[in-house]
């Protein structure tokens, strides 16, 4: 569907080097990597926005490394929702049909289609300077839709969005993707979102791709220690899952909602882990007791391992606790995590 | 609260400058009776100076509106070597003294030069023209509507322009449905500082076109020729007309608050 041969792009500030990818049609792709990665410059690559140096652009097979953005076929969401400030929703919305020679008939259809899809029929009417985040994003990505795109470049589309938006519009996202045959590829660093939404990822550094492949590979076998650390989570078991218990090893975890599959991994940030000496009397439904294997000098914080029977947990705590709490290798100590700190996929 | 020292100093310099701009204006504006300002606007002369003076600065403005927009989005949209010398040149009118304008472009206008005899082939004349006068208005009053206008395109963020070409509009589309109605306040802003400093020219126009006289030759000749009072009721008229159109324009440029 998208292959990339040998890309490479110098754009001063931001330079890509010998970039090959390829997705696969309707796979729902993550792009990952820090800050200045060049992901964003990317995917307008992929659109057309920037002008390459060396290497090659294909979509569906068709060399478009020289066509103008216009004539790719690739809709691009932007995190800041770049809707046009003048024009309406319905407006934004309907902006692209007569450029992809959609009849008025054909397009009001798809109009009503979107907004129901989208929850924007309330909305029409509406100037963008008026509307809220989860809003803004949804006319987007109705705007990104209308014209029927093959490809749909998603650059960061939930970060600037609060919590309750955010949800919501991950939700959204799955649910066209999975309604529709359009591939998806997303630029994020969130991993949390990357594993909920794709099945396919590739982890950027420094204008270079450092790893790609089947996003939970990235996550058990990641090849490089910026991969590790850019993943975050630390504590990943393989597990099986009964209701709403995860059995790894020999012990067994609370999760906060029921897996839909039998086997899998559960994971749990270090930093989610809270250690103690006495058993907590708290909220928390996962509590079990270890002995301390190592620590790790982590600038503001420690690295500690703490072995419960064949299982090593990995918790991150500021090194005024670890004073307080005197720990030491060999020292018993007590840790606990809820149940929703667990992820399981 | 007590206020500082400074806070008193920053408040007198205001009101200096205040008095240093608007006292000459209101006294000049106080001289000429009312009858005098009657009979100067009857007076044919002074009528088509006034005009001349309007209609060749708005033509400077309109030039500079067709051959600067496409600039001042160039120069607002891209990086390249040698940005800073193009912004140089684009700003070297502003800077160079008016007379100057007028004799460097007479030396490319007259017969000598090939511009000139192409010129003349084509039956343009540029000394004693209102061809001259409006060259002349342009050259000065350009930079101010390239500026006006790169600003504003540049407060447009560019990803509004990427997503219009990734929804399929090619660059003329997008410029015309996006960038355009986002930015032309800043067009008329920029029509209006150029209009106003084109309005204002004299060393310039002087060399170039003593005929057909502008209104501020106009207003010169009197001066030399009769007096001050002579040339107030002149002065006046211009000042009232020109205030009058641009604040019209001011109005239309002013961004409504339900919009945008």
């Amino acid at each position: 569907m998208i292959k990339i041969k040998d890309l490479n792009i110098h754009l001063g500030e931001f330079n890509l080097h010998d970039i090959n990818l390829s997705i696969e049609k309707n796979q729902f792709f993550v792009l990952m990597g820090p800050t200045g990665a060049g992901k964003t410059v990317l995917l307008e690559a992929i659109a057309g926005l920037v002008s390459v140096k060396s290497g090659r652009i294909f979509i569906e097979d068709r060399d478009v490394t020289m066509l103008p953005p216009e004539k790719r076929g690739v809709s691009i969401v932007y995190q800041d929702y770049a809707l046009f400030p003048h024009l309406n929703v319905e407006r934004n919305v309907t902006y692209g049909a007569v450029f992809h020679k959609i009849d008025k008939d054909q397009a009001a259809k798809r109009l009503d289609w979107l907004a129901s899809q989208l929850n924007l029929s309330h909305l029409l009417r509406r100037h963008p300077i008026t509307l809220s985040g989860g809003e803004l994003q949804r006319v987007a990505l109705a705007r990104a839709l209308m014209v029927d795109p093959k490809v749909i470049l998603l650059d960061e589309p939930l970060s600037a969005l609060d919590p309750t938006f955010r949800e919501e519009v991950r939700h959204l996202l799955k649910k066209i993707h999975d309604s529709s045959d359009v591939t998806f590829l997303m630029v994020t660093h969130d991993f949390a979102e990357a594993l909920s939404l794709a099945t396919q990822a590739a982890i950027m550094d420094n204008g270079t791709i450092e790893q790609v492949g089947n996003i939970q590979d990235i996550f058990l076998r990641p090849c490089s220690s910026l991969v590790a650390d850019f993943v975050g989570m630390k504590n990943i078991f393989s597990a099986t899952f009964k209701g709403t218990k995860a059995l790894a090893g020999n012990l067994e975890f609370e999760i906060a909602r029921k897996p839909t599959n039998s086997h899998g991994y559960i994971a749990i940030r270090p930093e989610d882990i809270v250690i103690s000496k006495e058993r907590l009397a708290s909220s928390m439904r996962n509590s079990f007791r270890g002995v301390v294997t190592g620590m790790f000098d982590q600038g503001f914080s420690y690295e500690v391992h703490i072995n419960v029977g064949d299982i090593t947990f990995k918790s991150l705590i500021t090194k005024g606790s670890l004073f307080e709490l005197g720990i030491h290798e060999g020292v018993e100590v007590f840790l606990s995590f809820k149940a929703t700190a667990v992820h399981n996929f | 609260m007590k206020r500082e020292p400074f806070f008193w100093v920053t408040i007198s310099c205001g009101v200096i400058i205040m008095a240093f701009i608007l006292l000459p204006l209101i006294e000049m504006m106080r001289a000429p009776s009312v009858s005098m300002l009657g009979q100067t606007i009857k007076d044919k002369d002074v009528l088509r100076s006034i005009w001349l003076s309007i209609y060749t600065a708005g033509s400077a403005a309109l030039i500079s509106f067709v051959f600067g927009t496409p600039l001042a989005y160039l120069l607002a949209r891209t990086h390249f070597k040698g940005k800073q010398l193009i912004e140089s040149i684009v700003d070297l009118p502003i800077v160079i003294p008016h007379p100057v304008v007028g004799i460097a472009i007479l030396s490319v206008a007259g017969r000598n030069h090939w511009v000139g005899q192409l010129m003349a082939e084509l039956g343009l004349r540029v000394m004693g023209s209102v061809t001259g006068i409006i060259t002349v208005l342009t050259f000065v009053g350009m930079p101010f509507y390239i500026n006006s206008v790169k600003e504003g395109i540049e407060g447009i963020s560019p990803r509004l322009e990427n997503v219009s070409r990734s929804l399929g509009a090619s660059m003329f589309s997008t410029f015309f449905r996006i960038t355009f109605p986002l930015a032309w306040r800043s067009m008329l802003a920029g029509i209006i500082m150029c209009a106003a400093r084109a309005v204002s020219e004299f060393g310039a126009v002087v060399i170039v076109a003593y005929h057909p006289m502008i209104a501020p030759v106009m207003i010169y000749e009197r001066f030399e020729a009769y007096g001050l009072k002579y040339s107030q009721p002149v002065a006046v008229w211009l000042v009232a007309l020109c205030l009058t159109l641009f604040l019209i324009l001011r109005l239309i440029a002013l961004p409504r608050k339900a919009q945008v």
